[in-house]
């Protein structure tokens, strides 16, 4: 019963934040900063583990890969790991133990200091303010974080492949080219605009209802981060078994 | 005018408000006084529309606010000005941007004049020099007073202070209580003041509720509080340590 009612509360919370959504004014300015802090800067991280991320997947695919003689499959096997799956899936979980943490104890903070009653009393809607923004920044940024990761990330196996490696340089992406297609580039688009969505949904939603003092906005931000992380995880297993 | 009719309130359990009534004419102050937890913030909470009673009604101009949608609720709470005990600032913003928010975004007003408005109102506060201050680089008094400019500057019909000069020296709580009694004097809101410096706070009001364990115990002008005999009255405003008032 008590988890039915806390689901009913996040999905009430959710449908709120899409309807202020659509209702003007839309606070562009808001949107900017939050495009700013939750994409802007999130790109060293995010290049940091795509770079990482590429040059394991460069290292660990060509000792499979030459297992069966198929070394010259390491670009379109990094690509294809990289675009549908690990660059959405790294891109949300880096951005939630980044920005999503600091969403939930922001807005926490302003539950437990007053300020978004505070906010309310102005006549001003805290949805339309604090959540609206952040959602949009969300929907906007993980695609656009997840093309930086997934570039990134094909640069660092090519790095491992081609470099160090014997892997030939066209052959790298040229083969890269014969196997992935648009549906390949579409699908981790979708799956990084849905965890824009998530992690800003979940981020937000606790913070929102963060409880008494700072022990309360701690246990917040846990939970969003934990949470997050695991929907994150069961979403992609839905999407991909809708998708491919 | 402000009227509450009956209302209760109780938070796990432990019932805060038991059956309160009463009502705040048009331009009137009234100032709630009782001891600490005896429900004066969850009343004023109530009137702002933060807390829903778990029965009752509160009717500002004679509309019940748990009636209205959301949309009618935003724009009631546009008339109204909320002094929080804690201050409540933006920690985001400076003084002089906290101040300004209401203004920037519910008026249509220039920059320039929103300027003119909000410096008026930091000097009338005792804070020229303030402006570019975060709340965190300013001391609790100050925090009280740049939110106490930041309620008064859009010139609410109805004003709500959750104890105004509580944390501050002697001189500027007597600065806080004259600025709002010469506001009211200028402006006429309908105000609710939380307050436990009755002496000042007595000065300004027209109205005096006390409360003691959920329910009004007495309600009159200041010269009658002052003036009564009921036990627990008494006790409250001399400050003794003896009747019926024990300490939670």
């Amino acid at each position: 019963m008590f988890i039915l009612r806390r689901m009913g509360r996040m999905g009430l919370f959710l449908a709120k934040t899409c309807y202020y959504l659509f209702r003007t004014p839309f606070k562009i300015s808001w949107v900017l900063k939050q495009i700013w802090f939750i994409g802007t800067q999130s790109m060293l991280v995010i290049f940091l583990t795509g770079a990482f991320a590429g040059m394991v997947l460069g290292l660990q695919g060509y000792y499979t890969l030459n297992r069966f003689g198929t070394t010259a499959l390491l670009g379109p096997m990094v690509a294809l790991s990289l675009i549908r799956e690990l660059g959405p899936v790294f891109t949300a979980l880096m951005v939630t133990g980044r920005a999503g943490s600091a969403m939930t104890a922001e807005i926490g903070i302003m539950r437990i200091s007053e300020q978004i009653d505070a906010l309310e009393l102005m006549g001003l809607n805290p949805y339309r303010y604090l959540v609206v923004p952040k959602l949009v920044a969300g929907m906007i940024s993980l695609p656009l974080l997840t093309a930086i990761f997934d570039v990134v990330g094909i640069f660092g196996g090519y790095l491992i492949g081609v470099n160090l490696l014997d892997v030939g340089k066209g052959t790298y992406f040229g083969e890269m080219a014969n196997y992935l297609d648009m549906q390949d580039v579409l699908a981790g688009v979708y799956k990084s605009f849905s965890f824009g969505i998530l992690i800003t949904w979940i981020s937000c939603y606790k913070g929102y209802y963060a409880g008494f003092g700072a022990e309360g906005v701690s246990k917040a931000t846990t939970q969003a981060v934990v949470l997050s992380s695991v929907l994150i995880l069961f979403w992609d297993y839905v999407m991909t078994s809708a998708l491919f | 005018m402000i009227r509450i009719e009956n209302l209760y309130k109780s938070f796990d359990g432990f019932e805060v408000l038991r059956g309160i009534s009463c009502e705040v004419a048009t331009g009137e102050i009234l100032a709630l006084i009782g001891g600490s937890g005896s429900g004066k913030s969850v009343i004023l909470k109530h009137v702002a529309g933060l807390l829903k009673p778990d029965r009752g009604r509160v009717l500002i101009d004679e509309i019940d606010i748990w009636s209205l949608r959301r949309s009618e609720l935003e724009q009631l709470h546009s008339r109204f000005g909320f002094l929080f005990q804690s201050g409540a600032l933006f920690s985001s913003l400076t003084v002089f941007d906290n101040v300004a928010f209401r203004l920037r975004e519910t008026s249509k007003i220039s920059e320039g004049e929103v300027r003119k408005r909000v410096l008026v109102a930091l000097d009338q506060v005792g804070l020229q020099g303030a402006e570019d201050k975060y709340p965190a680089q300013i001391s609790g008094g100050m925090i009280k007073r740049t939110a106490l400019a930041r309620s008064l500057v859009g010139n609410p019909e109805i004003m709500l202070f959750d104890e105004p000069t509580t944390g501050l020296d002697p001189v500027i709580a007597h600065t806080i209580i004259n600025l709002i009694q010469s506001i009211h004097k200028a402006h006429g809101f309908t105000g609710v003041i939380v307050s436990h410096e009755l002496s000042r706070v007595f000065q300004i009001v027209q109205k005096v509720a006390m409360l003691h364990e959920g329910v009004i115990l007495t309600m009159g002008s200041p010269a009658e509080i002052t003036a009564s005999q009921d036990p627990a009255v008494r006790q409250f405003v001399t400050g003794s340590l003896e009747g019926p008032i024990k300490m939670r």
